[in-house]
């Protein structure tokens, strides 16, 4: 079982958010800028690594109980983006890699990505 | 079925709201999480609401969510009066989308929504007239059908 924390400390991330959720389970990871991708082909505890910083990343990640967001390239989100995600319970990480190459890393470690079965009822 | 154990339950959804966008389908999650109804299930239940939810805001210019809770199922319904869909066989193909690129900016407009409502959902309707609007009905078994 991986853990939120190994996967931050594999990313060389910062923790913007969720200190206290570090002991999550990371079952599979989706890295996407398409929330439309996000809300079809993830499943539950799932970590999602993205470009993208608005709110609809929350929004999605809420919704389809994804397990943290990791924001890639260094970029942090604005403080209401920060706020929405509080108010979830949704940790937020921040990598200074490329979507590409944290993806690599964490797949290198032995988290599964999603395969496009997305619902149990299928 | 019980009257009295029927829920419901409506939300207004603002056109061109993106910061608000999702919280009538957050709500309903919410709810269902509190009724105890199975995880695997609301999950369902909070995409393909979602993704009707953000259709009304992007395409249709406001209009509401409505949310029918009864032990068995949630049925929900998401009607606007927006310009309706001229086509709806060809709505329903993945990738289709008439989204304006800023929408895609924001990770929307992919042509995914429809597909995946109907993915989601035990059963759904898409009803549409072009002028009138649109109402997407869509229902949720609580329990895995036997
Ligand atoms: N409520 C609606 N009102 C008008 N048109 C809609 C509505 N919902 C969907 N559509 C049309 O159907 C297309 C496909 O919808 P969807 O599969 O959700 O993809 P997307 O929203 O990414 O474009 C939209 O691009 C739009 O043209
Ligand atoms: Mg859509």
């Amino acid at each position: 079982m991986i853990k939120l924390r190994e996967v931050a400390s594999k990313l060389g991330a910062r923790i913007l958010l969720g200190e206290e959720q570090m002991e999550r389970e990371v079952v599979s990871a989706c890295g996407a800028d398409l929330m439309s991708d996000v809300l079809t082909f993830t499943k539950c505890k799932t970590l999602l690594l993205t470009g993208l910083t608005n709110v609809q990343v929350i929004r999605t990640a809420e919704l389809s109980d994804l397990c943290a967001v990791v924001f890639v390239r260094g970029k942090i989100p604005g403080k209401d983006v920060i706020q929405a995600a509080k108010d979830r319970d949704m940790p937020l990480l921040v990598t200074c890699y490329t979507l590409f190459e944290a993806c690599g890393r964490l797949y290198e470690m032995g988290i599964e990505g999603c395969p496009p079965k997305v619902y149990d009822n299928e | 079925m019980n009257e009295t154990n029927k829920m419901k339950l409506t939300y207004d959804v603002v056109s061109g709201d993106f910061d608000r966008a999702g919280e009538a389908s957050s709500a309903i999650k919410r709810l269902l999480q509190r009724l105890g109804i199975p995880a695997d299930i609301i999950r369902r239940i909070a995409i393909g609401t979602y993704e009707a939810e953000m259709n009304v805001i992007i395409h249709a210019g406001g209009g509401v969510v409505m949310a029918e809770i009864s032990p068995e199922s949630t049925i929900i319904v998401v009607t606007d009066k927006g310009p309706g869909i001229p086509d709806i066989e060809q709505a329903k193909q993945e990738g289709w989308s008439t989204a304006p690129d800023y929408i895609r900016q924001m990770g929307f407009g992919a042509g995914m929504g429809l597909p995946n409502m109907i993915k989601c959902s035990d059963r759904i309707d898409i009803a549409s007239e072009v002028n009138e609007g649109t109402k997407i009905t869509m229902e949720f078994k609580h329990a895995d059908k036997v």
